[in-house]
């Protein structure tokens, strides 16, 4: 239990001295030596609890509590202070509210229900803990050099903030334990708030006029989650007396329509959290941010703690789609999830397509994948949770892997568009592999992702769930569109480049490579993984395993990609044939340049774009579709939940 | 399924799918010939070319293609491997679609503007065709219990006859992935109807040669999906199943060569609604049925 | 023997014709005639043709485009002038800018004059190429196990 308080506390003291640490180089020592510290740390915890059932700890503590009123009270303040100093009324009011409601809260409830356990551990949240402490901290270190480039690309005399990023990153990094390891709701929902002032302080970290109005976007949609989390905490004070998360754990699975508010509202929280439609767009401004911050905002922390919410709900839900009684009200918030989820990574796998914007098709991925786990979620069944476990795995790693990639690559070539990623096999060569390695890793069999996506598929197959098997075959499809198509553009070789990437800082290559060999070792030990980590917490939830793909398959998986690694890292460039030139129709000029003689004796260069496929694809035709449908399903299924609470109405 | 059954389903089917594959291409060809009132080549045609394009010069645009396409057509063995070796039929689609991969990036890495062309269209048809080709394994699945290819040789009557609509659609997608007209949009067999030769323009020789026997494996593969739904737990069947095949291929040249090239539009279109028809409604049929009955 | 005389894909190019040439090469390839009873296939693409057929004088504009398309095609290779404007230059031999016959550009092997030339004369000369593509490709074989 040491361990956990470490874990939570060690990263906010380390935020502390990093906003007092002005110097670069103490700097970069005191993040490259806590973020080994906080990996080795989360490292050491997952080994010495492997495939822990869930276990609690006796820990409560007043102050505790108080600390914790505090906090939100303060990230409330915050968000006012901001909201005031920017003009942003609904931002104020949401913040008004929430202040109002948690402080009512304190005072009416929180002493009156003290949680005797307010800490845990179970097999997800080690991997979780796994996730936020070895892929959250790379990223930190990665930060390093990529700010630094990105200060010396800020105009002469700008203010060097910097060690305010850096505090905001760690003390991201210590919600996120406490999301993860608290019982105690109250204290999860004080993480939960951490996270989203987090995230809208470093979206705004630029403070131009669209980081700005993307962080406030971000901050209102992410305060009706916080509100959404208010409310369930309301219900379970007033309702089932209990804020322990185990406990309500325990009594929505025995009766599912008795929780149908709370869990409705929880599910929202988490919705929102993980960039569901109609709250996607707030992922996509995020953009504006720092790469470093993308990358912890989408592979680590902030959205994977929506989607960690919603799978530690979803026995509630697989309960509630099969009670015997409550029908559909027990039956509500699944259908929820799954709907919104299911036509989240539809429709983002499409405008997926159209995105030529490198970061902007991540944002798309990302959510599209955030919808499948969702959906995973809300069908509850153990296969399903076994899919939304390795979802959330792979899409931690290689998707780090991969904003990383685009960061260095967008300082090294002056875009992050992936047309002018053209050639990149031979200008970086090394990080265009990496990058490579993890677009496949996203979608493409034998990797991480797709077997999970294949549980998903059998698991839906298995719950005869129509809409999302469709969902998933169209969904995927596309997926292998914006993929392959990026994946080629990366791969062209034309005469010898001039390599740049000889200048990328040792801190960028150091988180590069840690999140490859965590992409590589974990798709090659993929059995392994589902033996130790995920089917315990799949059988310590249901008392049964629940697995869809036979672990020969999975060593088959295994086996396939070490072979598609090697073919990637070693076995390209090599040929004994020899080299010609490509065909262009006509007389060449410059081959390399792909420039030839035209008809009147001048010189053309053929060029050849990536189809984007806008008039089929393009946000403005899906968009407006997703969020309508997406809306109306949680109005209705948050109005059904509501009329069934007694005396409400 | 093992990994040793699938290794010794692979060799099996690295050494008979290009034998029969190759027979097949020459028997379309010869077929197309009578059709268009010609006597056509020798049946093994088809061989005399491979050997010919092993026998020209080694010569590559760079160093990357041979590489890439060798990959393309292993994988395709493996799928054929898993398949015929019982295994999981939606792992053979997953590793077909992986082979197809590496045969689009093959033709990007030689950053030629009509290879470009090529591979762009290829992508298109893999995400034309690849909705009703998982819907296709999921209807196999809900029909008979088991993704595994195996359990089909257990069913008391065959796939098709409650899955017939998915059946029809995978017919339908069968055409794109056989690359015949009117779905042959990144690389045709028949002169000039691409744009220099669509994704195969920058690969010659041996690797050309790869391509063509990865293509014999590839029809030999699918043929055995379309099979696969009129198996069942009699020795009869696997007659049956044969002859299914060979008249379902005997359909695809008669397409072959009596429709003109379709835009990427309506090839996209089509697919997409023949998926969502076809395959939404067998599926919906399948797992609502029991709550009708 | 060698396969590439199994499986001769030609490659079709007009280099100053006045159509007359190709459209009896075009029309030896039609079903009247079915060359792909010896494995002739038409391709558009240097890079999988064995035979260079070329139609047509050869002048300042396009002779770099016929030498691109040579040099493009992989060995072994030959070229078949077809019609007596790729054999000489043909009437056009004394244009102001006309070089003349294909062989002023690249090696030609087969030569199949007419006027324009009967698709009988082509299928002939190609039939002759192959013998010259077979010794070739003997050639390159006994170079590359020499190797």
């Amino acid at each position: 239990m040491a361990l956990l308080g470490f874990l939570i506390l060690f990263p906010l003291v380390v935020a502390g001295v990093l906003l007092a640490v002005r110097d670069n180089r103490a700097r970069n020592v005191v993040v490259a030596v806590s973020a080994l510290v906080v990996g080795v740390a989360s490292v050491w915890l997952v080994v010495s609890y492997l495939s822990a059932p869930w276990i609690s700890f006796d820990f409560h503590s007043p102050v505790v509590d108080y600390a914790c009123t505090i906090v939100s009270v303060l990230v409330a303040a915050a968000i006012l202070f901001f909201g005031i100093r920017y003009k942003n009324v609904p931002a104020c009011v949401l913040a008004v509210v929430q202040v109002v409601g948690s402080l009512a809260f304190e005072f009416a409830f929180a002493h009156s229900l003290p949680v005797e356990q307010g800490l845990y551990l179970d097999s997800l949240s080690l991997l979780m803990a796994f996730i936020i402490g070895v892929v959250g901290s790379g990223i930190c270190v990665y930060a390093l050099g990529y700010m630094e480039d990105f200060q010396a690309h800020e105009p002469e005399g700008a203010k060097d903030r910097r060690p305010t990023f850096f505090a905001l990153m760690f003390a991201f990094l210590s919600a996120m334990f406490l999301i993860v390891f608290s019982n105690n709701m109250v204290w999860l929902f004080t993480g939960w708030e951490v996270t989203t002032v987090c995230s809208f302080l470093l979206i705004g970290y630029t403070r131009t006029e669209e980081a700005v109005r993307n962080a406030f976007r971000q901050i209102i949609m992410n305060l009706i989650g916080g509100i959404a989390f208010l409310v369930a905490l309301y219900a379970c004070a007033i309702q089932l007396g209990t804020l322990s998360l185990v406990e309500f754990l325990q009594i929505g699975i025995m009766n599912p329509a008795l929780v149908a508010l709370p869990v409705t509202a929880l599910a929202l929280a988490g919705l929102t959290k993980a960039a569901q439609m109609p709250f996607h767009t707030w992922l996509l401004g995020a953009m504006v941010a720092p790469t470093p911050t993308s990358a912890l905002l989408h592979s680590s922390t902030m959205v994977k703690a929506g989607v960690f919410l919603l799978v530690k709900l979803s026995p509630i839900m697989y309960a509630g789609a099969f009670a015997s009684q409550g029908g559909l009200l027990a039956a509500m918030p699944s259908i929820m999830t799954v709907l919104v989820g299911g036509i989240t990574f539809a429709l983002c796998s499409f405008m997926a397509i159209s995105q030529s914007n490198a970061k902007r098709v991540l944002a798309y991925s990302t959510i599209a994948n955030l919808g499948l786990i969702v959906a995973c979620a809300g069908v509850g069944t153990p296969e399903a949770v076994w899919a939304a476990a390795f979802l959330i795995l792979f899409h931690a790693i290689a998707k780090s892997l991969l904003f990383l990639c685009v960061g260095t690559a967008e300082h090294h070539i002056g875009s992050r568009d992936i047309e002018d990623m053209d050639l990149l096999f031979e200008r970086m060569p090394r990080l265009s592999r990496f990058m490579m390695l993890g677009i496949l890793c996203m979608f493409i069999a034998p990797f991480g992702m797709l077997v999970a996506k294949w549980a998903t598929l059998v698991s839906f197959a298995e719950m005869g769930q129509v809409m999302l098997i469709i969902v998933l075959a169209f969904g995927s499809a596309a997926t292998f569109m914006f993929w392959a198509k990026w994946l080629g553009k990366l791969s062209g070789i034309a005469a010898a480049r001039e390599n740049v990437e000889h200048d990328v800082h040792t801190s960028e290559w150091t988180a590069v490579m840690v999140m490859a060999v965590l992409v590589i070792l974990c798709c090659a030990g993929l059995p392994v993984i589902s033996w130790f980590a995920v089917e315990p917490y799949v059988y310590s939830v249901y008392g049964m395993l629940g697995q869809d793909i036979s672990f020969s398959n999975l060593w088959i998986s295994s086996v396939l990609s070490i072979a598609v690694i090697v073919v990637l890292f070693a076995g390209l460039g090599r040929t004994k044939a020899r080299k010609v030139d490509i065909y262009l129709a006509g007389v060449s000029r410059d081959n390399g340049e792909r420039t030839f003689r035209n008809s009147l004796s001048g010189t053309s260069t053929a060029s050849a774009r990536n189809w984007y496929l806008e008039d089929v694809f393009g946000e403005r035709r899906i968009a407006p579709i997703g969020t309508a449908c997406c809306s109306a399903v949680i109005i209705v299924a948050l109005a059904a939940a509501a009329v069934s609470v007694p005396g409400l109405f | 399924m093992s990994l040793l059954s699938v290794l010794i389903g692979t060799l099996a089917f690295a050494v008979l799918a290009p034998v029969l594959g190759c027979l097949l291409a020459g028997l379309d060809r010869k077929v197309s010939a009578r059709m268009q009132g010609r006597v056509g080549p020798p049946l093994l045609q088809p061989y005399y070319d491979v050997r010919k394009l092993i026998e020209k010069d080694n010569v590559s645009v760079n160093s990357a293609e041979g590489a890439y396409v060798t990959c393309a057509l292993v994988f395709t063995l493996i799928a054929g491997g898993i398949f015929f070796s019982g295994g999981n039929l939606l792992m053979s689609v997953f590793v077909v679609t992986l082979s197809g991969l590496f045969f689009i990036v093959a033709a990007y890495s030689t950053r030629s503007p009509y290879a470009e062309i090529g591979a762009m269209r290829e992508t298109l048809q893999v995400m034309a065709y690849e909705p009703m080709v998982l819907l296709m394994a999921v209807t196999f699945f809900m029909a008979s219990g088991t993704f595994d290819v195996a359990g089909a040789f257990a069913l008391g009557a065959p796939a098709v006859v409650v899955a017939w609509p998915a059946f029809l659609g995978f017919l339908f997608v069968l055409t794109i992935k056989l690359r015949k007209s009117p779905f042959d949009l990144s690389y045709s067999h028949h002169a000039h109807q691409e744009i220099v030769k669509g994704i195969t323009t920058e690969m010659s020789g041996r690797t050309l040669a790869k391509v063509e026997v990865m293509h014999w494996c590839e029809n030999i593969l699918f043929l055995g999906w379309t099979a696969l739904f009129f198996i069942w737990g009699s020795p009869v069947s696997a007659l049956v199943a044969v002859l299914v095949a060979v008249l379902v291929y005997f359909l695809e040249i008669w397409i072959d060569n009596n429709f003109a090239r379709v835009k990427w539009q309506a090839l996209l279109k089509s697919a997409w609604v023949v998926a969502l028809v076809a395959g939404g409604v067998n599926i919906a049929a399948l797992a609502y049925a029991p709550y009708l009955m | 023997m060698t396969y590439a005389t199994k499986s001769p894909w030609v490659i079709h190019y007009d280099a100053s014709s006045c159509n007359g040439c190709d459209i009896e090469v075009l029309a030896a390839l039609c079903p009247g005639y079915d060359v792909e009873r010896f494995g002739i296939v038409n391709t558009g693409n240097p890079k999988h043709a064995d035979i260079f057929l070329v139609t047509g004088s050869v002048n300042e504009q396009n002779i770099k485009v016929v030498q691109e398309i040579y040099n493009q095609m992989v060995e072994p290779k030959v070229v078949v002038a077809c019609g007596i404007c790729a054999c000489s230059g043909g009437i056009f031999h004394d244009c102001y800018n006309v070089i003349g016959g294909v062989d002023q550009a690249i090696p030609v092997d087969v030569y199949a004059p007419g006027c324009a030339v009967r698709p009988e004369a082509i299928i002939d000369a190609v039939v002759e190429a192959l013998g010259i593509l077979e010794e070739k490709s003997k050639a390159l074989q006994a170079q590359r196990k020499g190797a």
